[in-house]
């Protein structure tokens, strides 16, 4: 029914162009401002469900930067439900410059790769990853990013390991670029794997400590029991677990930050009130103009009903335009972030909320004006009472 | 009239109308104080941050740690090198006679944030006795100290506000054991996030020989470049020397860069939205008033008046969408206590701080807002040609 009045409710819209230009372009600042801020808090608040819910991570309870032993490895294999184990020690290496910081985490190759089938190598690079004791293998973006290719002696200063003598700069072999098994996984292949054995032979300190543990279990449902399992298994030792899902994990390492919901709520909330004022003055304004025009159109036998209708529609096309093309800018700025950057996205999450706000917002502008609009008398209104 | 009397009485007369037109510029001043409120806001968390670090250490007191650790959580130190480092003749003494300086042994623990169940990282700090001697700033607000070989702890006050489970009298399991939290201490400073124990205590519980760093009280505070030069020059030490508030200093500056750099994409973005608000608002009161333009040009007054009027009203405004803003962040925020993380990857608790130059920031945004918003609008006021502007009467 409204679609045949889209052309009397269009050139309402323009009837003062600079007026609903500005309006606009302020509608695009403050969705612009949603579509980023969003998307940055999806990704603290659970942007990692890609992750499968078929890995678990066990680290120290007391926290994830206690190493926890080598001993324990076994100990967890013979976990019911468990289907393989992977460990993984932080290595902190600095490549350069500190500014070029990109995470390094030393793994049995052979247990890495039956933990994470994700990243995909070619079989001759994963070869050489095992049998080469200082290899060392990087993800395709951070090897787009620094230019290297296979064979390529890579220098990382640790800031947490020393050699034997007391030095702190390691040298690797580039032997295998990975990549990702889909495009998730691609955009987060900037890491680097290194070969436990050498860097274990090599550290002058914390032999045989392993870091934290990877494991995959058969079926994810059975999540709970095998987390439960392991930690019970190592209650009241020295060495206490906490297991958890992979996401929970990342999210809790994510969370360490602060509380960005928090935050990212504080700073639209100001947006909002603000962009509710703006755009509520404007729709007021127009809808105030427009009195005699209304009058007549009641004249002309549009019903209380349709008039408000009208008056609603053109607020929400006006929302709805404005919103879309911010949260058109934001997608398009997200997308084109860096390689480098962590990937935040405008997800489904994301256009679920700025939906709703352009509808929240575009009643909470248009309903007073088209209620005023609906009781307009055509008398008074036409005698320009 | 001159051209100074004419811009006096417009702009007073304008001033004067702006009442009648309030509802639009409400636009302005919210649509200006929402900007200078976030910026404000989010500066004065990195500006929390920077001063709790800056606070901590004295310049008397230096701390050693292992060369090229960044940090004292990657630091490592052998007990026959901390005994090297206290000997050295700039170390202070105590009343005993021996050097005033503390081996300290930095560890993580996880402890969950208030209302959260997610565990955040939280600095367990063992220190000699004379790591609290040493630091004259710190008091011991309730309770008492751990005692040696006991499993028990002291928390800083930053910590209590932030985590859960602190209180004195409760006991926190880790590493297979009970401790027991026996006091709570006041700094000021950083170390107000952190858990204090016994050094000997933690070194046992969590399985470690060495030391994370040492703690030295300077005889005079130029002793500093003697230790420095001595220590670094010593072939049996590899070890970095810094002064005590140089290290905590430079933990700041990283926090501060990313915080600057997200507040201006938001400042930027949500700067633009007002402008356009401001635009919107001016051009309305503009053409409100243009059969009185019209009137005071055909009364003989010149352009620049007119131009003065528009812009005395968009400036008048944003500077009260200014004011507004940054009381609002002052009313919320200052003072205001939260965590993150440190340099040392464990929280550090912080409050809000709301400066005076951090106000002058935010004024300066409101006003460069008001004056573009008015600009265009005003020169629009002054060309309009009389004839036409008065037959808007």
């Amino acid at each position: 029914m409204l679609l045949k009045y889209l052309p009397l409710i269009w050139s309402g819209l323009w009837r003062k162009k600079t007026r609903t230009v500005f309006t606009g372009l302020s509608l695009i600042a403050a969705f612009l401002l949603l579509g980023l801020l969003q998307a940055v808090n999806s990704l603290f608040s659970g942007g990692a469900d890609f992750l499968g819910a078929n890995r678990l991570i066990t680290q120290a309870r007391i926290s994830f930067t206690q190493p926890l032993p080598m001993r324990m490895l076994p100990q967890i294999e013979a976990v019911p439900g468990v289907q393989s184990v992977s460990h993984s020690q932080f290595f902190g290496g600095v490549y350069q410059d500190a500014r070029n910081f990109f995470p390094q985490f030393a793994v049995n190759p052979q247990r890495m790769f039956d933990t994470y089938p994700e990243w995909v190598l070619s079989p001759a690079q994963r070869r050489a990853f095992i049998s080469t004791p200082n290899g060392a293998i990087a993800g395709r973006v951070l090897a787009d990013r620094f230019g290297w290719k296979i064979g390529d002696r890579i220098p990382l200063t640790s800031f947490i390991w020393t050699l034997a003598d007391g030095s702190r700069a390691w040298e690797w072999e580039l032997v295998g670029i990975f990549d990702g098994r889909d495009q998730q996984w691609s955009e987060r292949a900037s890491l680097m794997y290194l070969n436990y054995q050498y860097f274990d032979e090599a550290r002058s300190g914390g032999k045989g400590l392993a870091g934290v543990f990877a494991v995959r279990i058969k079926d994810a449902l059975q999540a709970e029991r095998i987390a439960a399992a392991i930690d019970a298994k190592f209650a009241n030792s020295r060495d206490e677990t906490k297991t958890q899902s992979e996401q929970e994990f990342q999210i809790g390492f994510l969370r360490q930050l602060g509380d960005i919901g928090f935050i990212v709520n504080a700073i639209l909330g100001a947006v909002f009130f603000t962009i509710l004022m703006l755009t509520g003055n404007t729709m007021a304004q127009a809808v105030r103009e427009r009195t005699p025009e209304l009058a007549v159109l009641k004249c002309l036998g549009f019903t209380d009903r349709t008039v408000l209708a009208l008056v609603l529609a053109e607020a929400l096309l006006l929302c709805v335009l404005g919103g879309l093309a911010g949260m058109a800018l934001a997608s398009f700025a997200t997308a084109a972030l860096p390689a480098d950057f962590p990937p935040v996205r405008t997800d489904a999450r994301v256009w679920a909320i700025a939906l709703s706000s352009m509808l929240a917002l575009a009643l909470a502008v248009g309903l007073p004006p088209a209620l005023h609009a609906m009781r307009i008398k055509i008398v008074d209104a036409l005698a320009g009472r | 009239m001159s051209t100074a009397t004419q811009v006096r009485e417009i702009v007073w007369m304008n001033l004067r109308s702006i009442p009648q037109r309030w509802g639009a510029s409400l636009v302005v001043v919210i649509g200006i104080a929402g900007v200078v409120g976030v910026l404000v806001a989010m500066l004065s968390m990195a500006q929390g941050f920077g001063k709790t670090l800056k606070a901590t250490g004295a310049l008397d007191r230096v701390i050693v740690l292992r060369g090229g650790a960044n940090a004292e959580i990657s630091s490592f130190l052998e007990r026959s090198a901390t005994t090297l480092i206290r000997q050295d003749p700039a170390a202070a003494r105590a009343a005993d006679g021996l050097p005033l300086a503390s081996a300290e042994l930095l560890v993580v623990t996880e402890v969950p944030r208030k209302g959260q169940s997610t565990g955040a990282n939280v600095s367990l700090r063992g220190v000699e006795a004379n790591g609290i001697a040493l630091r004259t700033e710190l008091r011991i607000v309730e309770g008492r100290v751990f005692k040696p070989g006991l499993r028990e702890l002291i928390v800083g006050r930053g910590a209590q506000r932030q985590f859960d489970g602190l209180d004195v009298g409760e006991t926190l399991r880790f590493r297979g054991s009970s401790w027991e939290i026996v006091g709570a201490f006041a700094s000021g400073d950083a170390h107000e996030s952190e858990l204090w124990a016994d050094v000997e205590t933690a070194q046992a519980a969590f399985f470690r020989t060495g030391f994370s760093s040492v703690l030295v009280q300077l005889r005079s505070a130029d002793a500093f470049a003697g230790i420095k030069r001595r220590l670094t020059a010593d072939p049996q030490l590899n070890v970095d020397v810094q002064r005590e508030q140089d290290y905590f200093s430079a933990q700041s500056q990283n926090f501060t860069n990313q915080i600057g750099v997200v507040t201006g994409i938001v400042t930027v973005i949500m700067a633009i939205g007002a402008l356009f608000g401001a635009l919107n608002t001016m051009y309305s009161a503009v053409s409100a008033r243009t059969a009185e333009i019209g009137t005071l040009r055909a009364l003989g007054f010149g352009r620049l008046p007119v131009v003065a009027s528009v812009m005395a009203e968009s400036l008048l405004l944003s500077l009260a969408g200014g004011a507004l803003g940054a009381g609002i962040a002052y009313g919320l925020f200052n003072g205001y206590s939260v965590s993150t993380l440190g340099q040392g990857f464990t929280q550090v608790a912080f409050n809000f701080a709301v400066t005076p130059a951090l106000v002058v920031r935010g004024m300066f945004w409101a006003l460069a807002i008001g004056f573009i918003g008015g600009l265009a609008p005003a020169l629009h006021a002054a060309r309009m040609p009389v004839t036409a502007a008065l037959r808007a009467v």
